[in-house]
């Protein structure tokens, strides 16, 4: 199969942001002050994808300060994912109705 | 099986769990599945990003075995470190930790903006500006994040104010974008020295916007490098030509500006209030003016004259929390409930230390979420509530929000308590709240007093109440 990555640019890319920040917008607009500060932790989980670019950075790193900073870069990534990961369930885990349905 | 056609639909995949585990968590009823399913497309794509290993620039083809063990080493690290801390945090220090995780993901995309920078791997004047205005958000996150964090978790005390501040913050501003221009004229090469300036200089920047911010503001500007780091990342993106950042990244950049602009208008200051004025100074004049006085009531007794009452609306604030108190107050809401008593909460927005912090807690406990209301659904019924009590919660219940012109919380929204029949407040002791403000609903007609420890005057309720037996 021939398959080379699509390159992103100019207005591909813009439409990508355009639409990217209309769904953010839309998905957050219509939400209960109760999930405010479980839906901050959880968009802060979504940015931990940094740690996928910063792994690509690393892998193609030729050269020991890229390394360095590579390594900080996808420890903290890391990090950012994982922690995001657990507060969040943590406090959702958190949230029943009165009625004991059970659903899941 | 083709890689690059393999990563590219993982990411697909991913943005795709992202968005719509984001969608899930906007639901109390499927909020938990939400998360889960959104980590699902973040394991998704930490694997398939190993398949980079197959198509590395051949200047790093030597270097791959390092780097492969680099990756895996920073990555176990990483994620054991966090996954640890995230389980042990006890509730109430959720904020701090959130910042700290945000500040982390910052530092992470300025990291990938340095390597594209000093390794001259970015080219066009689009992709340079991005990678440089990403590194600057990025270490501006990073560093910023970190002073929340420090301030939230009682680590630094205190702000650092000075009337030139704002002076020597825009004059920072304005190196740094000078320093920025610099790099993308001079299409990225320029020598090692100005990228290291530049990304201290940003750091510095985040210390400096951060350090005059008091505590109760600090709600929002997480919330706001929430976003920043999500622009960072999204930006990075670009730069890397990576869809998965570039999606994800912008919807929290958007998503994260949207929260923090509730948060703010909850708190009933504008971002830039927060940012840039210098909250708590609050003259004391104007002030001593509140006829009356406060009047104790015996904790028993108070519990006994709930357990007659019809209905009875409870508004918990912070104070609640520090004492631990939440899992006996649900204790009291069954044993009222039990009693045949209507039983509500009634959280402002701004009750804890974030928005739907006081929710959290008091999930925590076990109290169900649908006894659980928010300011504008319930701020009609308090004039039909035989009690109000108001248990660890000063600010947000002053009436004076509502009349006193002068008031320096004038216009904040409150809970409406004082319109109830009769309003019983919990407090330690005759302090004011964190605002400073003196309350004018602890002198009001109706108002009654119990002094002392939230949890124990929870517990000579419940003994009181029980003490009067099982009889409806």
């Amino acid at each position: 199969m021939d398959y080379t990555t699509t390159i992103l640019t100019g207005f591909v890319a813009l439409y990508i942001f355009m639409l990217a920040a209309f769904t953010g917008f839309e998905i957050i607009g219509r939400v209960p002050a109760i999930l405010h500060t479980p839906l901050m932790s959880g968009s802060n989980f979504i940015h931990g994808i940094v740690v996928v670019g910063a792994l690509w950075a690393l892998l193609n790193a030729s050269s020991l300060p890229e390394q360095i900073i590579g390594f900080v870069g996808v420890l903290l990534g890391a990090g950012n994912a994982a922690g995001g990961y657990v507060v969040t369930e943590r406090m959702l885990q958190m949230f029943k109705p009165s009625t004991k349905t059970n659903k899941e | 099986m083709n890689a690059a056609l393999l990563i590219d639909s993982s990411y697909f995949i991913a943005a795709f769990l992202f968005i719509y585990g984001l969608k899930r968590m906007s639901s109390p009823l499927t909020a938990r599945s939400g998360i889960v399913v959104a980590g699902w497309g973040m394991v998704l794509a930490v694997l398939a990003s190993f398949l980079y290993t197959l198509d590395v620039n051949e200047a790093a083809k030597p270097h791959l075995s390092t780097n492969l063990t680099l990756a895996l080493i920073a990555l176990a690290l990483g994620l054991g470190w966090a996954w640890r801390s995230g389980k042990k945090v006890a509730m109430t220090e959720m904020p701090q930790m959130v910042a700290l995780y945000n500040g982390m993901g910052g530092g992470a995309a300025a990291a990938i903006a340095a390597i594209e920078l000093i390794g001259y791997k970015t080219h066009g004047s689009v992709s340079l500006s991005l990678a440089v205005l990403g590194g600057l958000i990025g270490a501006m996150a990073l560093s910023g994040s970190l002073i929340a964090w420090a301030k939230l978790d009682g680590r630094i005390n205190g702000t650092l104010r000075f009337s030139a501040l704002q002076l020597v913050n825009g004059s920072l501003l304005l190196v740094l974008l000078a320093i920025g221009a610099y790099i993308i004229w001079h299409g990225g090469v320029v020598a090692w020295p100005v990228f290291a300036a530049f990304f201290a200089l940003a750091l510095v920047y985040g210390v400096m916007m951060t350090m005059p911010i008091g505590g109760a503001d600090m709600p929002v500007v997480i919330s706001l490098y929430n976003a920043f780091t999500g622009l960072a990342v999204g930006f990075e993106g670009y730069v890397l030509n990576n869809p998965a950042l570039m999606i994800a990244g912008m919807v929290v950049g958007s998503a994260g500006s949207l929260l923090t602009l509730l948060m703010a208008k909850a708190m009933n200051r504008s971002v830039a209030n927060v940012l840039f004025s210098n909250f708590g100074a609050v003259s004391d004049e104007d002030q001593a003016d509140i006829a009356g006085s406060q009047k104790p009531i015996d904790a028993g007794d108070a519990g006994i004259n709930m357990r007659y009452a019809g209905k009875v609306i409870i508004a918990p604030g912070y104070g609640l929390a520090v004492a631990q108190a939440q899992h006996k107050l649900y204790e009291l809401v069954k044993l009222l409930q039990d009693a045949g008593v209507e039983v509500k909460f009634a959280i402002h927005p701004v009750a804890g230390r974030m928005p739907g912090h006081m929710n959290v807690l008091l999930a925590e406990a076990g109290v169900p979420y649908d006894i659980i209301f928010d300011m504008e659904d319930i701020n009609g019924e308090f004039k039909e509530a035989d009690v109000a009590i108001v248990i660890g919660a000063n600010d947000t219940v002053n009436p004076a929000a509502r009349t006193n012109k002068s008031s320096p919380i004038y216009g904040m929204p409150v809970l409406n308590v004082d319109m109830a029949k009769q309003v019983y407040v919990v407090k330690r002791g005759q302090g004011k709240g964190y605002s400073g403000v003196e309350n004018a609903l602890f002198y009001a007609d109706n108002t009654q007093m119990v002094y002392g420890d939230a949890q124990k005057v929870m517990v000579s309720m419940i003994q009181a109440i029980k003490s009067l037996g099982g009889g409806h």
